[in-house]
């Protein structure tokens, strides 16, 4: 088989780091080669250098592609000769139709007027080709994420791909659309397109990779032939540099008296108030208990957690909530948290954090009282305050001072982390903890929450990751549709076991 | 040496947005200064800089509460020239006696920003559309209540608002050998010693808070960047304070403007609340998944902008002495651009009092050095325009070089 990309001792330097150190990447044709490593590794940016979006010239070392010395100067350059980067955030414009989407940036037209006729049936034929039965007129927001991450497929085979390149591609899928999605490089493949897949699910890269290439601290650490099998471990251990045969740290377990009692919650939606999205739901946490909640996607988790948060979902909410056996108002956000809860959201970016402002100003935001006397702030007590969670969680960060917005994943979720526990909490929702955040962050997390159950809080969990829940939790409370269709002790659990109560119901 | 070079030169680059806005102050004020051959320094001119830019100012500081909130106010100008007309209409045609007059008019301020505020707040309306229609409304009424016609004069009492002095504590005689020390023709104590006073509060307050720093192990501003600022401040305080003493004194405006500014700039950066108003504007949703009530702190913004675009109203008609129908068009503007100039974010989140009342003096001496340089009007809009653009650029360019 031929090399089809070579990227031979690629480093490339920002003021201060070495973001890549001498890296290298040999891609063959027809393959499909996927790049593992932690957050931060330098995955990103080694495909930026390669798609002309840090230009030729910016980094050292040489890229060599179909046999020839490549020096991209941008995106164009490197999309001109069929190489495609399809990233974690979607491109697509919400607002369009899926055809017009698949052409932008390269319509269909004569002299600046576009060819509908054509458009639409090139679309037609490059939905076939994905697997997509939605008619090329439908608006893409009308979709759902999956299709969407489809059609950007598409758009990119409209380009003519060579070599595409999927960042995070299943990230925001849930586990069927991951699977059809996987299936579409592997058919893609027997098509003749090469495929470069980055991702942090290791299943998922055993299912679809013939090679691995791992890299840490912008330096290439192996690469692994995975066509002769090859285990989680292995890539785990070349990603982080060390043994991790256990990846779910281990806790003493002891559930003590009941904490957080909820009943008969029930919660409409907001917008169509004759949809009832959380139906009749009763369950209870114990002191130093991890309680874990699971279900796929839209089956009304994130649904529950928030509406029992201050009702900050849904209308005609009812139900009692009680803490310690007396009743809790959890009717705004505000006694929510004075009442000991806290709710730590799944989207840290735009639900959990102010990016543009520092790790002091984020950590403190949910109890100023504690940090303030009649109202008037005291920086200092803010900077303890900051200063000891950073410390406590281990965020990596040169001080608090730090904008939130340019940490990683893993030391922005630890800032939220710090943020709920700041306000004392009792009972913590941890609504995916771990989306998105490397494998050893994940450990330093599941460490915290380990941490939590000791000091006696009840947690709940929800997670769309079924092994961190059957690693993670003494409980399992298993969701679909808006209701528990079944409860658990976790050492009873299987994955099966939890699959088959969500697709018989 | 070359460590702490950079050092400093790091920290420089990281807060050249708040040093920037000074030296803009500074290099305007000198040019001028220089170009009108010391006219804009001159004591009575000094003054006059405060009296025509105070209204400005007060509605600037409310204006940025509303854009760090992540909102708009188009409104103000409109609010402010019908209260001024309201005041006009109680105190002339009405015979209302001045203190009753007042706190009328600034209640009523507060109730118009309520209705502004509360479709912004809990119907959701863009506040750009919500304030758009307040501005139609206000200048509409503000016609129907003057019947297209200028009413005046204010009475002494209503009037020493805008154009009063404090009274020294010394008598003219007292001083009068100062007077002719410095070669003026009368001295107003008062005047220098407030300036002295608030410019040593000024660094005490600073000093202590660097020390309560130190006690908590927080690295703060490098020394030289410290004293150099306030050795600028205090020289610039000491410096229009004695100025001020050779003419007529402190205005009263002035003493109006500076309790305001200094309660402003100690809610916003020193209380919850200010705190508060950032997370708003930074990221509405975490805030309110942090217990912060935002349709009611929105709310408040409104109210207070409606305040104080009532007081500056009430300076306004004071200063003029009389009110017209045409009284406030298009000031919003002026106000809008003060705030931005200072370095406010378009999207909410960012923007400091300081920075806002800096941006209102710097528009504020461009409009004064050019019309004694005898500029017209057409291209005094013009260069308005573009330093708020230059201002704006240099503002981003910042921020892209710092990511």
């Amino acid at each position: 088989m031929s090399i089809l990309l070579e990227m031979r001792e690629i480093t490339k330097e920002f003021p201060g780091v070495k973001a890549l150190d001498r890296v290298n990447l040999q891609v063959a044709e027809g393959e499909i080669h996927a790049i593992c490593g932690e957050n931060g590794a330098g995955k990103s940016t080694l495909m930026k250098v390669l798609s002309g979006v840090y230009p030729a010239g910016s980094y050292d070392g040489e890229i060599h592609y179909d046999g020839q010395l490549a020096e991209f100067r941008t995106l164009r350059d490197s999309e001109d000769r069929g190489i495609v980067i399809i990233h974690q955030e979607l491109a697509l414009v919400p607002e369009l139709s899926i055809a017009e989407n698949l052409f932008i940036g390269n319509e269909r037209a004569q002299k600046g007027v576009m060819n509908w006729h054509e458009t639409f049936q090139e679309t037609e034929q490059l939905l076939k080709k994905v697997g997509l039965k939605d008619s090329p007129g439908t608006q893409v927001d009308k979709i759902g994420v999956g299709k969407q991450q489809l059609v950007e497929i598409a758009k990119a085979l409209a380009k003519d791909v060579r070599l595409l390149i999927l960042d995070e591609p299943t990230a925001a899928l849930q586990e069927n659309d991951s699977r059809k999605l996987l299936d579409l490089m592997l058919e893609l493949k027997a098509q003749g397109v090469t495929c470069i897949i980055i991702s942090h699910k290791l299943n998922e890269v055993r299912y679809v990779a013939d090679s691995v290439t791992v890299i840490r601290d912008g330096m290439t650490v192996s690469t692994l032939d995975a066509k002769a099998g090859l285990s989680e471990d292995d890539i785990v251990r070349d990603m982080v540099g060390r043994d991790m045969s256990n990846r779910y740290p281990d806790r003493e377990r002891r559930a003590g008296d009941l904490l957080l009692e909820v009943e008969g919650w029930n919660v409409w939606h907001p917008e169509h108030s004759e949809r009832q999205v959380i139906k009749d739901i009763s369950f209870n946490v114990r002191a130093g208990e991890v309680v874990g909640i699971a279900g796929v996607m839209g089956s009304g988790r994130t649904e529950l957690a928030m509406s029992i948060f201050g009702q900050s979902w849904g209308r005609n909410i009812s139900g009692t909530a009680k803490l310690r056996g007396s009743a809790m108002d959890v009717s705004t956000v505000d006694r929510a948290i004075n009442g000991g809860l806290a709710y730590v959201t799944e989207d840290r970016k735009s639900l959990g954090l102010v990016l543009d402002e520092t790790i002091q100003f984020n950590t403190t935001l949910a109890n100023l009282e504690e940090v303030s006397a009649k109202g008037v702030l005291n920086p200092n007590e803010e900077t303890k305050a900051a200063e000891y969670y950073r410390k406590a969680l281990r965020t990596r960060t040169p001080s608090v001072f730090q904008k939130v917005g340019n940490l990683s994943g893993g030391n922005q979720q630890k800032v939220v982390l710090g943020k709920w526990l700041f306000t004392g909490p009792e009972v913590l929702i941890l609504d995916e903890p771990t989306r998105g955040i490397d494998v050893g962050a994940k450990y330093e997390i599941y460490a915290i929450i380990n941490e939590l159950s000791a000091q006696g809080k009840g947690v709940v969990m929800i997670s769309s990751e079924m092994p961190e829940l059957l690693g993670m939790c003494d409980r399992i409370y298993v969701m679909n549709e808006g209701a528990f269709v079944g409860e658990m002790p976790a050492a009873e659990a299987t994955q099966e076991r939890i699959m088959s109560l969500i697709v018989t119901e | 040496m070359t460590s702490q070079n950079n050092g400093l030169k790091s920290y420089l680059s990281a807060h050249m947005k708040d040093y920037g806005l000074l030296f803009a102050l500074i290099a305007i004020m000198a040019f001028f200064q220089i170009m009108t051959d010391g006219t804009l320094m001159r004591p009575v001119n000094i003054t006059n800089l405060f009296l025509q830019n105070s209204y400005i100012i007060v509605m600037a500081l409310g204006m940025l509460i509303v854009i760090v909130a992540g909102h708009i106010d188009l409104s103000v100008g409109s609010v402010m020239g019908f209260i001024g007309a309201l005041a006009a209409v109680m105190i002339v045609n009405w015979d209302m006696p001045v203190w009753v007059t007042i706190p009328i008019c600034v209640a009523l301020g507060g109730v118009i920003g309520a209705a502004q505020g509360y479709w912004v707040a809990y119907w959701k309306i863009p506040s750009f559309i919500a304030t758009l229609a307040g501005m139609l409304v206000f200048r509409g009424a503000s016609l129907w209540l003057l019947e297209g016609q200028s009413v005046g004069p204010f009475p002494q009492s209503f009037q020493v608002l805008s154009t009063g002095f404090i009274g020294d504590f010394f008598s003219r005689e007292t001083t009068a050998p100062i007077a002719e020390l410095v070669g003026s023709r009368n001295f107003n104590v008062l005047s220098l010693s407030v300036g002295v006073i608030s410019a040593m509060v000024i660094v005490w307050l600073g000093l202590r808070q660097r020390a309560r720093g130190k006690a908590y192990g927080i690295e703060g501003e490098p020394s030289a960047f410290f004293w150099g600022r306030n050795i600028i401040v205090l020289g610039a305080l000491i410096f229009l304070s004695f100025k001020l003493a050779t003419f007529r004194g402190l205005p009263n405006v002035l003493l109006t403007m500076g309790i305001l500014i200094v309660f402003y700039a100690f809610v916003t950066e020193k209380t919850v609340i200010g705190r508060r108003i950032y997370a708003l504007g930074g990221n509405e949703k975490a805030a309110k998944l942090s217990g912060i009530k935002t349709e009611r702190l929105t709310f408040f913004a409104f109210v207070n902008m409606g305040v104080l675009a009532a007081i500056a109203g009430l300076i306004f008609a004071a200063r003029l002495n009389t009110a017209t129908p045409k009284a406030g068009f298009g000031m919003e503007l002026d106000v809008i651009a003060a705030v931005f100039i200072g370095g406010a974010s378009m999207s909410g989140g960012s923007g400091k009092i300081v920075g806002a009342v800096v941006g209102a003096f710097i528009m504020g001496v461009l409009n004064n050095g050019m019309s004694i340089l005898g500029i017209g009007i057409d291209y005094q809009q013009m260069i308005k325009g573009l330093v708020l653009l230059a201002a704006v650029v240099f503002d981003v360019y910042n921020k892209q070089k710092q990511a």
